[in-house]
């Protein structure tokens, strides 16, 4: 078996013809076994068409060594055949194989639960929307919710089914697919570097830098580019700074839930000198404009500096105060803890990733098992919780504000350097594959991208850590009183346009 | 008890009291300002990514104009951006920046309906829906909530149910998978209803215009009232369209 899979780390470019194909079952195997150990996990499994043939292509990630194992398998895409599932024997690829199922019209035998993923377009799409297969118990003791696609507040659309004894939740059904804007196929029409750039800024706009760095890495790995210094630096404090905006953002969130005036007020307003910071930093309160490949409009200078420390140190003292008060507060308490809760073996299961793969004690962080470049030197720890319920979600949000805290003021204190090199960008590499794990504000995100002979792209496949996500909060609510849906909801915080794409 | 109090005391004052005369600092991107001065136009027409700049002479749509700011940094001489906020306006066609121009982005006054004014100037309601919206403009659009910029002192507010509201407030682009829900959201508000495009995904698409999984028959189908360009808007943005409209503000 040594040969039939090939190593790489994250942000590097190879050979498209290096990647081994598989026999079908022996891909299967191979990657199935991988990842009954929960110290791997897939990052990414998708299809490709080249040379009429359906190319599978599969990214497990090994948290311990900072090794990505790749393997391919070669489907022909007729639909006549059947085709085991990898998800029959481990549950954290059904939402990959119900893509490729969606996009390619493979059909597995064995798979659970193959319905429609997205709803990309087709004819009378809105006709089979309505028609999606949710799942109903027949009881005359039971009712069903449904939920959306629009929401109560100023929120973006998704439907939500509820199967329920009472006020008790049997079963949360998410269906997705209302935001599909055809990302990925935008990405290969597209033409221009900026065009895709934009396109990657709007991938999910709460993620703006985490999606951006993505794509930047992706490209810059294609053309052979190594960015300086104080591109790598801008990056890794831009992600930082959205952790810290949109953590605080959702703490002001999780307060209006429980009906806490003073802590949605404090947070929400927490959370502006964060963003207003972005804009006196790159003229944009979500950071856009500021990460492009292979350059950096807007330097951070010294006067950003002192302003941020600044900011940062007034942030501290209400923050703390603030958080302090509503983990304490009785009342916040009460509603907060044992509130939806994942196990630990649900997220291993789902193949969970992010704060709230960490809240319920698994260990996942790409700074601190695939760190990049800079991630390296800052010397990180996972912080974990263990118990999987809305206050160690809420938690989480403390400790990882504190670390993002931690690691700007390190950032800050390193002197910095003036810009010396200048290494052009060129085009990316023909033949090539290349992909990249960031660690955003909600967790894992991995683009992978594919170049023809030419150097065009032909695939561009983006996965936001929300792909894996909605699935916990599914299983979070079972047993959980209706009326603590929205507080659940609010605990993970998961994107729509993220994974809708 | 007194902890709270503490907090309370610790927050300061945390509201902009005059929301019309705000200042932005430099490098916010705001109106830009377009000289007379010659440059290679097919060059500048290129680079832009949503295609917002229309040539001979050079304009500028902020309805399509994604505010990246690259044709600023590669043409200085011919391209700024001011810090004027203002950007809204109830005509999609006042959206158009022309060479030369430095005067406010205009409002015709004239052509809003007599209704809007008269009732909805103390009271709005709106009923936000985001149709394959990208959660930029949704996240600027409850920050004009919070405390810093309080819309709900001119009594603007968004609300859960299309029946309790005056208007409807459309992000993203529209994707043909939101696209019937958004028509029965419409249809459930009652008359008279005002339509308010918001971001650049809303007015023209942005940089998913020409997407097949987009379905922007509503847009064809009726006038908005307002167009809030941005990517997404600043609340300032927001809130000055929406008080210019109802007539709260000149």
């Amino acid at each position: 078996m040594m040969n039939n899979f090939l190593t790489i780390c994250n942000n590097q470019r190879i050979d498209f013809s290096l990647i081994p194909v598989l026999g079908y079952i022996d891909f299967m195997e191979f990657n199935t076994g991988l990842i009954q150990d929960p110290k791997n996990h897939c990052v990414n499994y998708f299809g490709v068409v080249i040379n009429e043939k359906l190319r599978l292509i599969n990214c497990v990630a090994n948290d311990e060594n900072a090794e990505i194992y790749l393997t391919s398998s070669e489907l022909p895409l007729s639909k006549n055949e059947e085709y085991q599932s990898l998800t029959a024997r481990h549950t954290a690829f059904h939402l990959f194989e119900r893509e490729i199922s969606e996009n390619f019209g493979i059909r597995y035998s064995d798979h659970p639960w193959l319905k429609p993923l997205r709803y990309p377009f087709k004819k009378d799409n809105n006709s089979i929307m309505d028609d999606d297969p949710f799942y109903h118990i027949k009881s005359e003791d039971l009712h069903e919710v449904g939920v959306g696609p629009i929401h109560a507040g100023i929120i973006e659309p998704g439907h939500f089914r509820f199967i329920c004894k009472g006020e008790q939740i049997l079963h949360l059904e998410i269906q997705l697919g209302y935001q599909h804007r055809a990302i990925e196929k935008l990405f290969l029409e597209k033409k221009h570097l900026l065009q895709r750039t934009i396109l990657a800024e709007s991938i999910a706009g709460d993620t703006t830098v985490g999606h951006t760095t993505c794509f930047v890495n992706i490209w810059e790995s294609m053309c052979g580019y190594i960015p300086d210094y104080e591109k790598q630096f801008s990056r890794t404090l831009a992600l930082e700074l959205e952790r810290i905006a949109i953590h605080t953002g959702d703490l002001s969130a999780i307060c209006s839930d429980i009906a806490y005036q003073l802590g949605a007020s404090v947070f929400s307003r927490l959370r502006t000198p964060i963003i207003n910071f972005f804009q006196s930093w790159c003229g944009n309160r979500l950071a856009r404009g500021l990460i492009r490949a292979g350059a950096n409009n807007y330097p951070f200078k010294n006067e950003l500096k002192e302003s941020l420390l600044l900011i940062l140190n007034e942030y501290e003292q209400d923050f703390k105060e603030m958080v302090q008060k509503l983990l304490h507060h009785p009342g916040s308490i009460s509603r907060l803890e044992k509130t939806g809760v994942v196990t630990y073996e649900q997220t291993v299961q789902i193949g969970a990733v992010g704060f709230s793969a960490r809240a319920s004690g698994l260990a996942r962080d790409v700074r601190v098992s695939h760190p990049d470049y800079f991630n390296k030197n800052l010397n990180l720890q996972y912080i974990t919780k263990r118990h999987g319920d809305v206050y160690s979600r809420t938690q989480m949000r403390r400790e990882e504000i504190r670390q993002s805290l931690t690691i700007i003021r390190k950032l800050l204190d390193e002197t910095l350097k003036d810009t010396t090199e200048e290494s052009s960008l060129l085009t990316p590499r023909p033949n090539s594959f290349s992909i990249s794990l960031v660690e955003g504000w909600r967790g894992e995100i991995c683009h992978c991208a594919i170049t023809d002979e030419k150097g065009e792209l032909v695939l561009y496949k983006v996965k936001d850590p929300s792909f894996h996500n909605w699935m916990a909060l599914a299983l979070a609510v079972r047993k959980n009183e209706i009326s603590d849906f929205p507080i659940c909801n609010k605990s993970f915080n998961l994107s729509y346009c993220g994974f809708d794409l | 008890m007194l902890k709270t109090l503490k907090i309370l005391y610790h927050q300061g004052r945390q509201f902009i009291p005059d929301l019309s005369k705000a200042v932005l600092k430099p490098p916010f991107r705001g109106r830009p300002l377009i000289s007379s001065e010659k440059i290679n136009e097919t060059e500048l027409e290129a680079i832009c990514p949503t295609r917002a700049i229309l040539t001979n002479p050079v304009r500028i749509d902020l309805g399509k104009c994604s505010f990246c700011g690259e044709c600023a940094l590669k043409f200085p001489e011919k391209i700024s951006f001011s810090t004027d906020y203002k950007l809204a306006s109830n005509k999609r066609e006042n959206l158009i920046i022309s060479e030369g121009d430095d005067s406010p982005v205009s409002f015709d006054h004239e052509s809003i309906r007599s209704e809007i004014r008269k009732l909805f100037r103390g009271s709005l309601k709106l009923r936000q829906v985001s149709a394959g919206g990208d959660n930029s403009a949704e996240l600027e659009l409850n920050a004009a909530g919070n405390v810093n910029f309080d819309m709900g002192r001119f009594g603007i507010e968004f609300v859960a149910s299309p029946r309790h509201a005056d208007g409807i407030v459309i992000t993203g682009p529209i994707s043909s998978n939101m696209s019937e829900a958004l028509q029965i959201c419409y249809d459930s508000i009652p008359a008279p209803k005002i339509i308010i495009l918001c971001g650049l995904d809303a007015i023209s698409g942005g940089i998913f215009a020409g997407s097949n999984a987009l379905d922007r028959k509503f847009t064809e189908k009726y006038t908005a009232d307002l167009y809030i360009p941005g990517n997404p808007p600043h609340p300032l943005t927001v809130i000055n369209g929406i008080l210019k409209l109802t007539g709260k503000s000149k």
